[in-house]
């Protein structure tokens, strides 16, 4: 596997830990952030942090990724 | 009350007009058609799939859920996020033999990959009897908006109708750039109907957000977190849930198909990149459904919340606004949804199964005339069958999901067999589809679908290697 995609395949776990695994540690109400009960809160910020780990991801693809004809794999 | 009936219709006649305007200059064949001749740059395919992931479900459901459950509708928040990071990895590979081979359809590349017929026609056939409840559900959710936002003064009936009609007709003129262009029309009205009262509603009635979540914590705290006001729906439910549906996303024959019509395999993946901000308007819907249970709280069916509580709110020709919205949030993924299921069925099952040799232009016209059968038969259920499709619906997501395998599989794993995808795909479908149907889903606290995927997966995975032997 190339090292770009290695590392494109760990950022993309993270909102699965998040947003799936992690469900049951963060199922409460308090604390209460911006108004929101943790839970929706903790729900929220990793679905706005998501697109940034993605641009990340295909940065570090197309950086590390180099093949002949520019496709990434 | 006529200003509402006015924008309503209004709205509804201007879409179709949109939608046929779409293809004026657009020599018809089979590629422009189907996959809007793979020209789509970045707004097109953003427009496109978010027109089709947006259904009348999102409107009604998504604050009913809310109103009536609480916490697990969360899982609607989350699992289109997961599925835009699968789509990532999956979509631009897809794309890519897509463009290579000229597929059009999802059945095409289980024939491609698998060499095999008879599979594509098994896909293809799971495909639409999976959509037809969904195109029925969305004709329904149309026929209920405009009754509802017109105050009882049209019968659902006659709104169904007339974008029954119209929708028939940019679709065989236009095909998926038709959709594409009303979509246009439809995110428009809906973001704006979802961010006013999605805005609005939380501020009117409690003075700010945190107010209004003040006062939920205060009187029924349960209701925020799993399993809410649904026993049934704790964590483990909503996390099964939460894998289920977005593994599944990508693999509804229309959404899939979709992707082909990207420009490039660059323009999927940067389309995966900003798709997760399309989620944030539904945290507004939430809103909507929390407000409603406190203000309007005893609602009979949920799914009224969000029309009951901006009938209760704003003046009657908003009322007319969000009917609108309404109707074409029902009209465009209804177009995609036939615009697939006829191709799915004459160039699948037709050309596939009895005409190997029919050539493009007649799987074209065979298709067109299908979109015309395929509207026509869920026309017939939502008219007059309309409580019977709601299980096939559950079915259909637990079908569609069974594709997975195959399609990761075939993507990553050169040795995934015909005999092993088949094989699990028939044991997925069969062990979600009995599990429903006698009751048991949810199955040990998972959804059933879930455990058929997991079966399915064991089952394509030991079959391919047993035969290697």
């Amino acid at each position: 596997m190339k090292k770009g995609t290695k590392y494109a395949l760990i950022l993309g776990a993270i909102p699965f830990i998040t947003l799936v695994f992690a469900l049951p540690l963060v199922n409460r109400i308090k604390p209460v952030v911006f108004g929101l009960p943790f839970i929706l809160f903790w729900i929220l910020t990793w679905v706005i942090l998501t697109p940034f780990i993605l641009f990340i991801a295909y940065t570090l693809e197309r950086k590390l990724n180099k093949t002949e004809d520019g496709e990434e794999d | 009350m006529n200003t509402a009936l006015l924008i309503i219709f209004g709205v509804i006649v201007l879409s179709g007009f949109v939608g046929i305007y779409a293809g004026r200059n657009l020599k018809m064949n089979l590629e422009n058609w189907t996959v809007g001749g793979r020209k789509f740059g970045i707004i097109l395919i953003w427009l496109l799939m978010a027109g089709e992931i947006y259904t009348t479900f999102t409107f009604l459901g998504a604050s009913g859920w809310a109103y009536s459950k609480g916490a697990p509708s969360f899982y609607i928040l989350i699992y289109g996020t997961l599925a835009y990071v699968l789509s990532f990895f999956i979509l631009p590979k897809l794309w890519r033999i897509g463009k290579k081979h000229g597929l059009h359809t999802q059945p095409d590349y289980f024939i491609h990959r698998y060499n095999s017929r008879s599979l594509g026609i098994l896909v293809a056939l799971i495909g639409v009897f999976s959509i037809v409840p969904y195109l029925q559900l969305q004709l329904q959710g149309l026929g209920f908006i405009v009754k509802v936002a017109s105050n009882g003064t049209v019968r659902s009936e006659i709104a169904i109708l007339l974008s029954f009609v119209l929708t028939c007709v940019f679709v065989y003129t236009s095909g998926l750039r038709g959709a594409a262009w009303v979509s246009v029309i439809k995110d428009t009205l809906m973001i704006a109907a979802v961010f006013v009262v999605g805005l609005g509603v939380p501020l009117i009635y409690f003075g700010s957000y945190s107010k209004m979540f003040e006062v939920l914590i205060e009187k029924m705290p349960e209701h925020l977190i799993f399993p809410g006001a649904a026993p049934h729906m704790d964590v483990w439910w909503v996390m099964s849930t939460i894998l289920l549906t977005s593994l599944g996303f990508y693999m509804w024959p229309h959404v899939f198909g979709s992707a082909f019509s990207a420009k490039s395999d660059k323009v999927i993946k940067r389309n995966a990149i900003i798709m997760p901000f399309y989620q944030i308007p539904i945290l507004l819907i939430f809103m909507v459904g929390f407000t409603a249970v406190l203000v309007i709280p005893g609602l009979e069916n949920g799914d009224l919340s969000f029309l009951s509580l901006v009938n209760k709110t704003y003046p009657s020709w908003f009322m007319g606004f969000i009917g609108a919205a309404g109707a074409v949030t029902a009209m465009v993924p209804a177009a995609i949804l036939v615009l697939f299921a006829s191709t799915l069925l004459s160039k699948n099952v037709y050309k596939a199964g009895f005409d190997p040799g029919a050539d493009d232009e007649k799987v074209m016209r065979l298709s067109r005339f299908m979109v015309i059968v395929v509207m026509t038969i869920s026309l017939v259920f939502a008219l007059f069958m309309p409580n019977e499709l709601v299980n096939l619906l559950i079915l259909g997501y637990d079908g569609v999901c069974q594709f997975f395998p195959g399609v990761v599989f075939g993507l990553f794993w050169k040795k995934a067999s015909k005999a092993g995808v088949l094989a699990g795909l028939v044991a997925g479908i069969v062990t979600a589809g009995v599990l429903i149907l006698s009751g048991h889903d949810p199955f040990l606290g998972l959804n059933a679908g879930f455990v058929g995927l997991i079966l399915n997966t064991v089952v394509t995975v030991s079959v391919t290697l047993v035969r290697k032997k």
